[in-house]
């Protein structure tokens, strides 16, 4: 059980039942909707973006635990931040998400982000932490639609 | 509550302990927890007598079959076709050449859109499917519907996950050409009233194709007492090994359509002017086939036979009720599938959790189940679900299996509760 609690925390329980930031906006300048063919979850992540920064963030969708608390946490952490910024807290994330001898110093800067680090305990769950992220780059890039395969 | 074990037609010899003995991995863990295995439905387990008499073929009497004119290839070609003869016996076909193998229920399927499909239907004819059809049993159509323009209809089933006999029939025209449905539901259990849905259908001139994957497993398949001309299933769920299916169809069909591959073992003479087909059912088998998957499938067959199929199907409809009534005590959970007829499946949400979540809980206990669409996803959006956690049955599962999952369902509402 304690990889699982180290799984499932509070904190991504609590974002997965009350997710921030679930809401479809009107003055999304940019959307994008991923989709996870191995199990079925969806997300659609909207974006207000101006002058390379992302002014409003918010998501719809229905998935499990994780990738709902993922993507919540996901929106409050990069409200604001530049579209540069997002993409080296992207790749951050990823690593955090795969990579087992990550050094935990390296990690610091995801803050709140990092009660996800537990699923690198289970691959198969890996892509439900990830599905929003690449959901929100492939909105950043102007592209419709994101699958994880 | 009703016993599950006192009514006299009820009684049989099947001893489940002396079953779980022949299956190895049983003496394995899961995450440190004795396995409780509960996804048949999507690959069953391998008793001893299969394993064993694959690593006994390579080790003493492999070769190729068909081919060599020496002992040991003549010896296991011998075997290879004999498991012709007990798959002909296993579905009651009339002929043993009407039985080819294929690598599984998808390929024997893509060969009949393939041969029989393009051969013989047109732009407009009409195929039926049902809304509970695995993606194996709807792509292919499609792929054909691309390729000439036929057109596919959909047969309703209701709430329950029971096909509903009467809108069928109300879809059957004489544009009809083909039927090709489940016998039955890889998601729900229901079981599909195959030999109605046929005789309904050949009476409209249509051909009727079976996909009888789980079918299979759990229930007497008769082929001519169906009556369909195809019949599709796969070894590896029927505690075969994987890597071979079966395709049944009918002598007449067979010998009309054109193969499905090229290559050896298919031809009768071959020039580079032309080639001429073997016979059936080689004429649909290109190549060295699943060798020692057939045989491997044969010894699971007659396995099964020794332990007395109708005894399993018994034992099998008591764990079926006992998993039933245990799973409907729990809070938040709703059984997704409550056909009248139905066997070996339960599918189900918790109110709660989602079903992936719940699949990565209960695995830290031991408990192996399948979650998300198992590829029918129109059919999750027929039942209004997104995916469902699917517990499925095998011959060697025990009440006591079922209390592991019931408990393990109790940490996940610990967890979200």
């Amino acid at each position: 059980m304690d990889s699982l609690r180290e799984l499932y925390q509070e904190v991504i329980l609590d974002h997965g039942k009350n997710p921030r930031n679930f809401t479809t906006p009107d003055n999304a300048t940019n959307k994008a909707l991923g989709n996870n063919p191995l199990c079925g979850d969806q997300l659609t992540v909207y974006l207000k973006v101006d002058s390379g920064f992302v002014e409003d963030v918010s998501f719809i969708g229905h998935g499990c635990a994780i990738s709902i608390a993922s993507a919540s946490m996901m929106t409050e952490f990069i409200k604001g931040k530049s579209e540069d910024e997002i993409k080296q807290i992207f790749n951050k994330f990823h690593e955090m998400c795969t990579d087992e001898g990550i050094d935990k110093g390296s990690i610091e800067e995801l803050e709140k982000l990092q009660v996800l680090s537990g699923v690198r305990e289970y691959p198969t769950r890996v892509k439900c932490a990830t599905l929003p992220w690449h959901t929100l780059l492939a909105a950043l890039a102007g592209e419709k639609e994101v699958t994880t395969e | 509550m009703m016993s599950l074990r006192t009514d006299k037609d009820e009684k049989y010899t099947f001893n489940v302990d002396n079953v779980r003995k022949d299956f190895p991995i049983f003496k394995e863990s899961m995450n440190g927890q004795p396995l409780v295995f509960l996804d048949t439905a999507a690959s069953a387990q391998k008793p001893n007598q299969v394993i064993d008499s694959i690593t006994e073929i390579y080790k003493t009497e492999y070769a190729n079959v068909h081919r060599g004119l020496y002992k040991i290839s003549e010896t296991l070609t011998a075997k290879y076709e004999g498991v012709r003869e007990i798959i002909s016996d296993y579905i009651n076909a009339e002929h043993t050449s009407e039985i080819i193998f294929t690598r599984n229920a998808t390929e024997s399927i893509n060969l009949v859109a393939r041969s029989f499909g393009k051969s013989f239907l047109k732009e407009n004819d009409e195929i039926i499917l049902s809304e509970l059809e695995h993606h194996a049993n709807i792509v292919p159509w499609q792929m054909l519907r691309e390729e000439i323009g036929v057109i596919i209809k959909i047969a309703p089933i209701n709430d329950e996950g029971e096909f509903i006999i009467d809108e069928f029939e109300k879809l059957l025209c004489n544009r009809t050409k083909l039927v090709a449905i489940s016998h039955m539901s890889n998601v729900l259990g229901s079981i599909l009233p195959v030999k109605e849905i046929t005789r309904l259908s050949q009476a409209v001139g249509a051909k009727v194709l079976i996909d009888g994957c789980q079918a299979i497993t759990h229930l007497p398949v008769d082929v001519q007492k169906i009556g369909c001309d195809f019949y599709v299933f796969s070894g590896h769920k029927l505690y075969g090994p994987s890597g071979v299916g079966v395709l049944y169809a009918r002598e007449e069909l067979l010998e009309m359509m054109p193969p499905f591959m090229g290559g050896g073992d298919m031809i009768s003479a071959v020039t580079f002017e032309e080639s001429t087909w073997a016979k059936i059912p080689h004429k649909f088998e290109a190549g060295t086939p699943a060798i020692v998957q057939v045989i491997g499938l044969g010894v699971a067959i007659e396995y099964l036979k020794s332990l007395g199929l109708e005894d399993i199907r018994k034992y099998e409809k008591t764990i079926l009720d006992y998993a039933t009534q245990k799973l409907l005590d729990i809070e938040g959970l709703r059984l997704i599938g409550t056909a009248e007829d139905k066997a070996s499946v339960l599918s189900f949400t918790l109110d709660f959790a989602h079903p992936h979540d719940v699949a990565t809980i209960i695995d830290g206990a031991g408990v192996a189940v399948r979650a998300g669409h198992h590829c029918a996803q129109p059919l999750m959006n027929r039942m209004n679900v997104a995916a469902t956690v699917r517990a499925s049955l095998g011959l060697y599962n025990t009440e006591e299996d079922i209390d592991r999952l019931v408990s393990s369902l109790h940490n996940v509402s610990e967890i979200f509760n």
